[in-house]
Formats: structure tokens, sequence, C-alpha cells
């Protein structure tokens, strides 16, 4: 799934060029097969099929995706939703940062680099620093347009799965998006204050969760990680 | 408009934008250290947040149904190094069994 964080399992430094393209490609079909789950989820929390489709395509970026469908899935309003899913999007930002002195693109090209910044193309471009500056170069560009194509077939194929369903609790959906949620947060919390952090933020969200809209509840969090952000420096 | 495409359009846009200001802007800025950790520790809150509330809540209200043994089950799947769709489908597969056989007092809320 797209910044899920999973690169470092999936992509192997390797000794020749020939490797960068069997890295991109192994780390496309394993992510982009996420598309599954998130097209369902998507379906589940009450998003048409078209706009399931739509956000793989235009949004492309796996944890704002299944952000924005809990958050409006859950009752919460489209402008919370947004500022979720902009929140965890934050860091593709940064790494559009380090990838732009490697790529030096303009134009159109800019463009679509740009869109495809995310993750697992700017991991396995990093993983192939040995290999000299062509090769990560490579290794960005097959990724990003080989997790964009998986990811959208595979959401797709999701989607229409969840819509000839039905109830979404009677197979387990529901519990499907915090599993998933889960999932991508699990291999973030690497230090004890991580997950420390992870239970605090847990506890807030719910001591939140009667008294304000739904979606607000997700959002305070964050304060929670600049407050702690700001108090290291 | 409902707020499904509001949602869609305005999650697209801010996401572009993001990424593309990365690719745009001078790499003096967003150096900052703070910006840095606050950066890895944002998803770690969101994340968790969205976790409890997508298990323990139903719009307002707190509860505690099918979906927290999914939940139960996830975290074991991942404690053992499962892959992300295994962890997903035996959440989706536990909580499911227990929304068929337990009683409507538990599952009706």
């Amino acid at each position: 799934m797209p910044n899920f964080g999973l690169v470092r399992q999936n992509a192997v430094v390797s000794a020749t060029p020939k490797s960068t393209i069997r890295d991109s490609l192994s780390v496309s079909i394993t992510v982009g097969a996420y598309g599954i789950a998130f097209g369902a989820a998507s379906v589940a929390a009450g998003f048409s099929v078209l706009q399931t489709c739509l956000l793989s395509l235009l949004t492309f970026s796996g944890a704002s995706q299944f952000a924005l469908v809990g958050v409006l899935g859950s009752g919460g309003s489209a402008l919370s939703g947004i500022a979720t899913a902009t929140l965890l999007g934050f860091r593709n930002g940064l790494y559009g940062l380090r990838m732009s002195p490697l790529l030096k693109t303009r134009g159109t090209k800019r463009f679509f680099a740009a869109h495809i910044t995310i993750d697992e193309s700017t991991g396995v471009a990093l993983s192939q620093e040995g290999l000299g500056p062509d090769a990560m170069r490579k290794g960005f560009w097959f990724t990003g347009i080989g997790v964009f194509t998986f990811w959208n077939l595979f959401t797709f194929a999701g989607a229409l799965g969840a819509q000839s369903m039905g109830n979404p609790a009677a197979w387990g959906l529901d519990a499907a998006v915090p599993a998933a949620f889960l999932g991508l947060v699990w291999p973030r919390l690497v230090s004890l204050s991580d997950r420390i952090l992870s239970v605090a933020a847990m506890v807030l969200a719910l001591g939140l969760t009667p008294f304000v809209p739904a979606g607000l509840p997700i959002i305070a969090t964050a304060f929670l990680a600049l407050a702690i952000g700001l108090r290291r420096s | 408009m409902n707020a499904m495409w509001w949602g869609v359009i305005g999650t697209s846009a801010a996401a572009f934008g993001l990424k593309y200001l990365g690719h745009s802007i001078p790499h003096r800025y967003l150096e900052h250290p703070t910006i840095q950790r606050t950066n890895l520790l944002i998803p770690i809150t969101l994340l968790s947040a969205l976790v409890a509330v997508q298990t323990f809540a139903v719009k307002s209200k707190l509860v505690i149904d099918h979906r927290a043994i999914g939940l139960v089950v996830a975290a074991i799947a991942l404690k053992f190094r499962a892959p992300f769709p295994v962890v997903v489908i035996l959440a989706a597969l536990s909580s499911a069994l227990v929304y068929h056989v337990s009683p409507f007092w538990w599952t009706q809320q």
C-alpha cells in the first residue's frame, strides 16, 4: 500500500543495477495488492466505486486515503477527514525535498514525479544509494509507476468486491479497517516512548469521542505529537 | 455535492499540493529538526487514534463489540510478524464470526 512504511522489509540493497528493477517490481506488486483492502474499506464506509477509484488515482497515498474514508465513514465532516488525511500526507512533501535534487525534474515531468512521491518510491531510491544516482533515479520511477499501477488495479477489484457483499459487519469489513490502521502504526512503534505516545493518543481520542463531533478526536491527537516534537528540541 | 465528494477532491488536492511543494521549494525549508521529528510522531498519534475510534466508537458512543475481537486477533497476528494482508483478513474473519454468533444485545448497538 502506498505510504505504509513497508519498504525496509521489501527493498534489498543489491549489487547489480538489474536488481533495481527487481526491487522496484517486488515492492510494487506486494504493496499494490493492499489496494484490495482500501477499495473494500472505502466502499464499506459509504464511498461509491467511482469515488474510491478516484481517491487511489488522485490522492495516491495509502494512509491518507484510509484516514479519509475512516473519518467520513464514522460520521465525521469532510473538513476533519481532509485535515486528518493531509496531516498524514505531510511527509510526502519532505520526501519531495529529498528527491528533487536527485531527479532534477521540471515542467510536466516534475508534475508526475511529485504525484508518485510516496514512502515506497523514495525508499527504493534511497536503498539504491550504493549503486549511484542513475540507479536511484530508476528505482524512484520504476517503483512509483509500478505501485501506482497495481494500487489502482487492486483498489478497483476491492471496491467491486465490497459492493457485492452488502452488510459490512457480516463480512468483518468494519473490523478490517481498524486492523489495517493497526498494521500501519505497528512498524512505527520502535521505542518505548513511541508506544506510550500511541496509547496516549488512543486514550485521548476515545475520551473526546462522546463530547466533540466525529473526526475531531482524531485530529486533536496531532497536537499531542506536536507538543512532544517541540519539547524534545 | 455531498461530503464524500468534498473529501475526495479536498484530500487529492492537498495531497498533490504537498508533494509538488516538496519538489519545488529550496532545501533549507522544512529541514528544521523539530519539523522532522514531529513529522515522525504525527502518523503515530493519528493512526493510533483511528485504531481506537474505529474499534470502540459508534458515532459518539463508546462500545465494545465484535470489532474488538478483530483488533485483538490483528494485534496477535502482528506480534507474530504476519504480513499485512493476513492481519487484515484474520481480523475480518474473527470479527465476522463473533458478529454472527454473539447474542443480539451485544451487536445491536
